[in-house]
């Protein structure tokens, strides 16, 4: 079983996300860290292989940085890892993320599984696996929280508002795994020593025959024209309980007219 | 003037709030049409009418349900070559910006999502987003092919304009290749008789501050009419359905009133509920960073808070 895990590195939601002055995402000034949704299809894909065998190979397209989301997933486990980085590949949208990500996908060799993340935290559009499930034509089997793969079948959960429906595809297939299935482990000692032994190879669009014309700012699809910081919450009143705590809120509530 | 499509959030025909939001913003882009999926086109003909939808496109073919989102980007690829729209909007959910996805792919299309405003302007749809935990807004528009834009609901009050909603009925063939992935099954989940989060004026949610006891908080909502949301951390203990989660993995909600309830205000928490109206916390910490955000916050117990709340506010009905 030769799983593949699309991994992306995105700026701590704990410090302060800003923009470029292109209007993208400022990925270069800001901590960043893999994606935490991607840490559930990275575990879910170390599982799969630890109950039977196969191969995890990880990939990322991003920035020079992103080398540290790549290290994080070898470190909990995964066999080696790809980075697809270019100067070209700057501003593209999830369109273009897209269709480096199936050729990086298509290089590695045609994978069983191609594992995700439910949607990435600093886009959190939840698209690229839909996009990829199209562009590398296999069935999609998206937002699962349990996953089972047995006798060329994978089958999964995905809960719905009103309904949970059961799942089921033939392999080779895409699934995008929530943060419901499993409990991601924590890189062990003997991870973090194991990675640095493991294969990282980088590739540029040249190397995967994309045409650098396809990818990138300019060639987006979609432009973001400005953004501006939402003005901070004025803090309103804060009173502490003495025993009238709840009248008092009540009374708030009245003055506002939800009473 | 193009037509503008609409792809209808139904239940056997019983038409959802989003679509008539959704068709009302369509009417400020072009001609509202509606996409309908599924046999019951009659039911949902009248509300649809009113709305505003001059044409209503039909497609009736059991794959679209059994197979997950391959037929419904297949089937709305088939409605776009016919219409040639200026844009096509659908009600935000998982389900839809993933066939949006795919269907951006197979029209070469730009693609936009959890749009929170969308207008004409001068280099076509503009659209206005809330990210990174709605601590910035973004304007964007598409530049290539057909905008696609989910949209998140409440953000227009749906207004009605009689139209004649004349059905067209659209015959699709799903391909083989999107039947690859098969609803082998459904499974109803329980209602709870309250208003649906994400539609909801109101919200009060819970958060680990309960112990896993949410009657208090439930009590409360009830008494607002409200829906009830929990934290991560609530869900996580087995103490309310994951589907009552509010957050960055949960709902987001833009209520009128959001109340959270031993909720500390954790960043993953506040991306699902930071663009409410008015936000409330009871919290025993004075520190809880919740108490950022609030309009007005109770540092005290929520077992005796709310309850207390609660009967104030009852006794004020009556
Ligand atoms: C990738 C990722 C995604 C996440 N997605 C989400 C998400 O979608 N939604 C979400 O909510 N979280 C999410 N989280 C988790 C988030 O980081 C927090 O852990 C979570 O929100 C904490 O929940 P809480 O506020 O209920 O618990 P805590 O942080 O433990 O806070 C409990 C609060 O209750 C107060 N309290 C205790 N007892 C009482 C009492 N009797 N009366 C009044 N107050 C009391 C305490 O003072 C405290 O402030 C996510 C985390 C990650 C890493
Ligand atoms: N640049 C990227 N590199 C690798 N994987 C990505 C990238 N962008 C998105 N993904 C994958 O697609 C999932 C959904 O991302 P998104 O559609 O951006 O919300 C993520 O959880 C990742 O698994």
């Amino acid at each position: 079983m030769n799983i593949v895990v699309c991994v992306k590195y995105v700026p701590d939601a704990q410090g302060d996300r800003t923009f470029n002055e292109d209007n993208t995402t400022d990925r270069a000034n800001v901590d960043g860290l893999l994606s935490e949704l991607d840490e559930y299809a990275v575990e879910a894909a170390l599982k799969i292989v630890e109950a039977g065998e196969g191969e995890v190979t990880v990939v990322t397209v991003g920035p020079e940085q992103a080398a540290d989301a790549l290290k994080k997933a070898l470190q909990m486990g995964a066999d080696k890892a790809v980075h697809v980085s270019d100067e070209a590949i700057h501003g593209s949208d999830a369109v273009a993320t897209s269709l480096v990500l199936a050729e990086a996908v298509k290089k590695i060799g045609s994978p069983d599984l191609v594992l995700t993340g439910l949607s990435s935290t600093d886009g959190t559009m939840s698209v690229v696996p839909a996009m990829l499930a199209e562009r590398l034509g296999l069935p999609q089997v998206t937002q699962v929280s349990t996953l089972e793969v047995a006798d060329g079948t994978v089958k999964g959960r995905r809960d719905g508002d009103a309904v949970s429906e059961s799942l089921e595809a033939s392999l080779p297939a895409l699934v995008s795994v929530t943060d419901q299935i499993n409990e991601p482990r924590y890189p062990s000692f003997k991870g973090i020593m194991a990675a640095k032994k493991k294969p990282v190879e980088t590739w540029s669009l040249a190397d995967l025959g994309v045409d650098a014309g396809q990818v990138g700012l300019d060639a987006a699809w979609t432009k973001v024209e400005s953004f501006a910081q939402r003005p901070p919450r004025e803090q309103g009143e804060i009173v502490t309980d003495e025993g009238d705590g709840g009248t008092k809120l009540a009374e708030f509530l009245a003055a506002q007219k939800f009473v | 003037m193009a037509e503008v499509l609409v792809l209808v959030d139904h239940a056997d025909g019983q038409v959802k709030k989003t679509t008539a939001e959704l068709l009302t913003i369509a009417r400020s882009l072009g001609t509202p049409s509606a996409v309908f999926i599924g046999g019951n086109v009659e039911a949902a003909r009248p509300r649809l009418a009113q709305f505003g939808a001059e044409k209503v496109y039909v497609i009736d073919n059991d794959d679209v349900e059994n197979y997950l989102v391959a037929p419904l980007a297949e089937a709305l690829h088939a409605v776009v070559q016919q219409a040639s729209p200026a844009a096509v909007l659908l009600p935000s959910t998982t389900h839809n910006k993933e066939a949006a996805a795919r269907l951006a792919i197979k029209t070469e299309s730009g693609l936009i999502t959890d749009a929170v405003a969308v207008e004409a302007g001068d280099a076509g749809v503009s659209t206005t987003q809330s990210v990174f935990a709605g601590s910035y807004t973004v304007k964007a528009t598409v530049t290539k092919g057909t905008p696609i834009i989910t949209v998140k609901p409440n953000v227009v009050p749906p207004s009605a304009s009689q139209a004649g909603a004349t059905v067209v009925p659209v015959d699709v063939q799903v391909s083989d290749a999107a039947k690859g992935a098969k609803i082998a099954g459904r499974e109803e989940k329980q209602k709870s008789g309250r208003p649906e989060l994400t539609e909801a004026a109101i919200v009060v949610s819970g958060g680990r501050g309960t112990g896993g006891d949410f009657s208090p908080v439930e009590t409360f909502a009830d008494t607002l009419g409200a829906a009830v949301g929990a934290s991560r951390a609530a869900v996580d203990a087995g103490w309310y359905p994951h589907s009552n989660q509010v957050g960055q993995t949960g709902k987001q909600v833009s209520p009128q009133l959001y109340v959270a309830a031993g909720i500390s205000g954790a960043i993953q928490h506040r991306a699902g509920m930071q663009t409410s109206k008015t936000i409330i916390a009871i919290n025993k910490d004075e520190e809880a960073p919740i108490f950022e955000l609030v309009d007005f916050g109770v540092v005290g117990d929520l077992f005796t808070v709310l309850p207390q709340a609660t009967e104030a506010v009852q006794k004020a009905r009556s």
